[in-house]
């Protein structure tokens, strides 16, 4: 057995594991912090693959930052698990036939096409982040503007349905409050001494 | 040496067992010096802050209290860690461990000499934004896991206020990326050979600033340091904390500074490389060559003075106001950075000088 499997079977243990926690454990904050491990042990997978840009953005975008936000509000919501588990019975045969369709449609995905090549098409360059780079922005370039617009329209509609204005909420302007000078706030008074002793 | 090594172990151990070794190896030769680093830190922070204050800072234990860093770890290791009760006892001892790992982790990809780095990386860059991006979450479980008003708060700051100076960061490090054409942190320091005034500081300076300050909100240093402040949240995250699991804490918190420190002094300021490059007539003198030549001295010197300007800031500054922190972040740091590289990439485009 090479030091690689050794890794590998190592990693993936972890991520089945890590994976079977997250819909197992009772404690939200728990599961969130399984799924933050499953994340970071696929990273650590497709790195064994010589696919370094995949898993470090995978690491930098879901585990750096998505998930930093799922913890957040986690924490803030004070979770009632009972209420949430009241539907279970009532909801439980959508769940399974939405669980069977999605097995289906995944065995059919797994047994055709690309999934069946025992080798890959082409090998992996040996530096995938430029390689990437390259496809992304000559062949691919129409597509990634317009993934890219659609992202900036959606931050945008999420602001604009999140802002509403206050004309009875009291805020401060911090350009202004930063832009203060001395002169504004500090008046230097000139004032005559009263008497005109020694003893000062 | 390291072949030697390899040769050596391989000769009685299985291949992997030899890598194995010699990766743990040389990892213990980057963590302990680094350890050592991050312990004279504390000192030197509170004796450069007491002189600039005009006090005289540590001076009991040892000479000139140069021992106290020690004295201040034996009180540490023998204290009790007090769990405080209704807390989370697992995520309350795992956090500081969260805390630690990626600021040591990150050291695998940082080159101190030409070809002297652990894991010489071709996304290194990526793989450091991936690794500082993880600190956060030993400070948010701490918050969380402590149940206590002080340190969730303290926690919900931190977290806030280190994403959102991540983007300010990611985007400094493009403007790097774009001048040197590669994610690799050695020849990003290689395509700052030639002499002082290749260094990408000069062409890059805003993106410097920008980089440095969001370094300092990304560390939790003063005059970021909301998540600790005394004056309304007692101590932040770390209130409930005692004894080693505090001083993880720390631990983690200036190994930051010294990763932060190098990180500048490798991506603006050259790293190894020695300001008098090019100056035949002090290069190759016999002796004080090899100092003015290059040298993971010079890396250690630079990432020195980025941690004389930590303390330099917080003896100096006062603390920032939250909201006014996410202004700098998000209302100048951003723009600045934005515009920045999109003149970069004129400039990339065009064929200018330095970039042709």
């Amino acid at each position: 057995m090479t030091f690689e499997q050794i890794i590998f079977y190592l990693f993936a243990g972890v991520l089945v594991i890590a994976a079977a926690g997250m819909v197992t454990v009772r404690n939200p904050i728990y599961a969130a912090l399984c799924l933050i491990l499953s994340f970071f042990t696929s990273a650590a997978l497709w790195l064994l693959l010589e696919a370094e840009f995949l898993g470090i953005v995978l690491v930098l975008v879901y585990v750096g930052a998505v998930m930093v936000l799922f913890l957040f509000v986690i924490m803030m919501l004070d979770l009632n698990l009972d209420l949430l588990k009241e539907g279970f019975a009532r909801y439980l045969p959508v769940g399974l036939l939405v669980a069977a369709v999605v097995a289906v449609e995944m065995i059919l995905v797994l047994q055709s096409g690309p999934f069946g090549a025992t080798q890959p098409a082409a090998p992996a360059p040996a530096n995938n982040t430029e390689a990437l780079g390259e496809i992304l922005y000559t062949d691919y370039v129409y597509p990634f503007e317009i993934a890219a617009v659609i992202l900036v329209v959606a931050i945008i509609a999420a602001i604009v349905l999140t802002l509403r204005r206050r004309p009875d909420a009291r805020k401060q302007d911090i350009s202004q409050q930063v832009q203060v000078r001395r002169e504004d706030r500090v008046r230097l008074v000139k004032m005559k001494a009263e008497r005109s002793g020694k003893e000062a | 040496m390291v072949e030697f090594l390899n040769n050596l172990l391989s000769s009685f151990l299985p291949d992997w067992m030899a890598l194995l070794v010699v990766i743990v190896l040389k990892i213990v030769a980057i963590v302990l010096p680094l350890i050592l680093l991050v312990a004279y830190a504390t000192y030197a922070e509170r004796k450069i802050i007491g002189y600039m204050q005009v006090r005289l800072g540590p001076n009991r234990v040892g000479f000139k209290g140069l021992l106290q860093p020690f004295a201040d770890m034996f009180k540490l290791i023998f204290k009790e860690i007090v769990i405080p009760a209704k807390s989370n006892r697992f995520l309350f001892l795992i956090a500081p461990l969260l805390a630690m790992g990626p600021a040591f982790a990150a050291w695998a990809v940082i080159p101190f000499d030409d070809g002297m780095v652990l894991a010489n990386v071709n996304a290194g860059l990526l793989f450091l934004l991936a690794l500082t991006s993880l600190g956060v979450y030993g400070v948010i479980l701490a918050g969380w896991a402590s149940n206590s008003k002080y340190a969730q708060l303290s926690a919900l700051r931190i977290g806030a206020q280190m994403v959102s100076y991540e983007i300010a960061m990611g985007f400094a490090l493009v403007g790097v990326l774009m001048a040197s054409g590669s994610l690799n942190l050695g020849d990003i320091v290689m395509a700052q050979s030639g002499s002082i005034f290749s260094w990408f500081v000069w062409p890059l300076f805003g993106l410097f600033l920008v980089y440095f300050i969001s370094g300092v909100a990304e560390t939790n240093r003063a005059p970021f340091d909301v998540a600790e402040g005394e004056s309304e949240i007692v101590a932040g995250f770390h209130v409930e904390y005692s004894g080693m699991a505090f001083s993880i804490f720390f631990l983690a918190e200036y190994a930051n500074m010294w990763l932060i420190s190098a990180l500048t002094a490798l991506m603006f300021l050259g790293g190894w490389l020695s300001p008098f490059q090019g100056l035949t007539f002090l290069t190759e003198t016999p002796v004080i060559g090899l100092f003015f030549g290059n040298g993971i001295h010079w890396l250690l010197l630079k990432a020195s003075f980025f941690m004389l300007l930590f303390f330099w800031f917080r003896a100096t500054f006062p603390r920032y106001r939250y909201d006014q922190i996410m202004r700098l972040g998000w209302k100048v740091l951003i723009p600045v950075t934005l515009v920045w590289i999109f003149g970069e990439g004129l400039a990339v485009a065009l064929g200018w000088q330095p970039w042709l």
